[in-house]
């Protein structure tokens, strides 16, 4: 502990952190259901969240506390291209609303709980199913990981030191997910998004205000850019068709992955699918704003000896104490919301298509739910242990990696709604070939996710993950032409039991 | 299959087209053009969202 703790932005970051976890225990009584130990209740929350509960909680999950510490990070140090978050989040949700009701419809008729589920359910191939399922526990991972990293930030931010502070509230939060499931993070992610909204309007108004309005931040960044020679408020010819391809892989991926599909599989109805995809927009203006911070670390003078510190930063000198600790808190709950889901939605993998499919498959609905929640313990700690005893660059390329590899399944879990064209064969040489062609495209690109295609004097430089996702749907097409076209079970899914 | 549902391809043409917003001027209230366009956009695709689904809610 050091002489710079600032004891009321502490005070009033430990007390939201204790109302949360009053929240994240009391949630299990939370709608009651008749028994939690049954993974549709564990796990789904029931499958019977509606408009609103889902707003908060798929809000809360995939704006994660990395997300608003990482977005302004890249914005500072790279200025336009960092806000491809922007046009990322605008597609996202027109695809929501087309596809995401027909999986929502598909998965409650048929018991699914998982993306590994669908795919069973629709091809009958256990190795396709296993490869889908692999992907999104090992893609969840690191991202679980780096929640870890936005809470550091603000935990350091505090002046408080050592590992403890993290190591405490990551066992607080495994003992809620524990024992209340999904319903812990719904509950809670009222709170987070609330405070979340205050702290973002607190600070779009105000910042702005003490820097000298949005012109003189914009200038003020021109300027820092220009001096340090690279990065700029505009965008470089050269990277127009990167943050195009970025923005729409990350769009096709997000809900690929198990936390995003859980908060979908999660709903009411399709209706309600529909209705979010309408309303979630409005976490996109925050994150837009949000991402605006980076410029304004420039206006602000700060000087970071990481990127990631410059929304802990700003509200450090620019706010009282109290309000400081707030906007802490808000990052930190932050990180437990997404945390939570992604572990839950880690351990439905396992569960569903590790454990029932090889261990046990006559496992009962209590059984399920048991294994999901050590599943879920184990699945955090793995996630400590990567933070506390490995660098954090590790963290960070396995979660660039992650999200190539979690894109593709993209034809796996979504073709099938639509057509019994393809394949199992297919879809799983293409899964092989897309994963193998993206890890390789990171490698050779020393980590970057973008490649550049070379056509004579030409050249268009793209993301790795869409590169990688036009190879494995080649691959599928081409393995299901060679193989002919499915004639078992054509358009229909098989029940899970 | 309703023409209504090609509204939802209308944010990627929007955004697609990058030589188009990549511009500091006209700016609004400080925003270079490139910042504000992209910001106007989250909007307006939940409005057409909101109009596919008006129009598509009682299909099927």
């Amino acid at each position: 502990m050091t002489a710079d703790i600032d004891w009321a932005a502490l005070a009033v970051f430990v007390f939201f952190f204790a109302l949360v976890t009053v929240l994240g225990f009391a949630a299990a009584h939370w709608r009651r259901p008749k028994t939690l130990a049954h993974l549709d209740e564990w796990g789904l929350g029931g499958r019977q969240f509606g408009t609103w509960i889902t707003w908060f909680l798929i809000g809360g999950d995939i704006y994660t506390a990395y997300t608003m510490i990482a977005v302004p990070a890249l914005v500072y140090a790279v200025g336009a291209y960092g806000f491809f978050a922007v046009p990322y989040t605008i597609l996202v949700y027109p695809f929501v609303f087309a596809v995401m009701p027909l999986l929502w419809k598909v998965a409650k008729d048929n018991n699914y709980v998982t993306a590994g589920d669908v795919v069973y359910g629709r091809y009958g191939c256990r190795p396709l199913e296993l490869a889908v399922a692999l992907t999104g526990v090992i893609a969840t991972m690191p991202y679980i990981a780096l929640q870890l990293v936005g809470m550091e930030a603000v935990i350091e931010a505090l002046g408080i030191k050592g590992e403890l502070p993290l190591v405490a509230a990551f066992l607080i939060l495994a003992l809620y997910t524990y024992s209340s499931g999904l319903r812990a993070p719904a509950l809670i992610a009222f709170v987070k998004d609330t405070m979340i909204y205050i702290v973002v309007l607190a600070a779009v108004v105000l910042v702005p205000y003490k820097l000298g309005g949005y012109g003189a931040v914009f200038e003020a960044a021109g300027a820092a850019f220009k001096a340090k020679g690279s990065g700029g408020l505009l965008l470089a010819p050269a990277q127009y068709a990167s943050y195009v391809s970025v923005a729409l892989g990350s769009a096709l991926a997000l809900f690929m992955y198990p936390h995003a599909l859980t908060g979908i599989l999660a709903c009411r109805s399709a209706d309600t699918i529909r209705k979010n995809a309408i309303l979630l927009p409005a976490y996109s203006i925050v994150l837009a704003l949000v991402a605006l911070m980076g410029l304004m670390g420039h206006a602000a003078g700060l000087k970071l000896t990481n990127n990631n510190e410059v929304v802990p930063l700003l509200f450090k000198i620019l706010f009282p104490g109290w309000f400081a600790g707030f906007a802490f808190a808000a990052i930190a709950i932050g990180a437990l919301v997404p945390a939570a889901i992604m572990s839950i939605g880690a351990a439905n993998l396992f569960t569903r298509n590790f454990w029932k499919a090889y261990i046990n498959p006559d496992v009962t609905h209590a059984g399920e739910a048991a294994v999901a929640k050590i599943a879920s313990l184990a699945v955090k700690a793995g996630a400590l242990l990567v933070i506390l005893f490995l660098p954090t660059q590790f963290a960070l390329d396995l979660q660039l990696l992650g999200g190539i590899w979690i894109l593709q399944i993209f034809p796996a879990v979504i073709f099938g709604l639509y057509t019994g064209w393809f394949r199992a064969y297919g879809l799983l040489l293409g899964w092989a070939a897309g994963i193998l062609c993206g890890s390789w495209l990171v490698w050779l690109n020393n980590f970057k996710p973008l490649h550049t295609l070379q056509a004579g004097s030409a050249s268009i430089t793209l993301y790795s993950g869409l590169l990688a996702l036009a190879v494995n749907i080649a691959v599928a097409i081409l393995v299901t032409a060679v193989l002919g076209r499915a004639a078992r079970r054509d358009g229909k899914f098989a029940r899970a039991g | 299959m309703r023409l209504v549902w090609l509204l939802l391809f209308v944010p990627l043409a929007a955004v697609a087209w990058v030589p188009f917003y990549n511009r500091t001027a006209p700016q609004l209230s400080g925003f270079p053009f490139f910042y504000w366009y992209q910001l106007l956009w989250v909007p307006i695709t939940s409005f057409l969202t909101y109009i596919v689904y008006r129009k598509t809610r009682d299909d099927s």
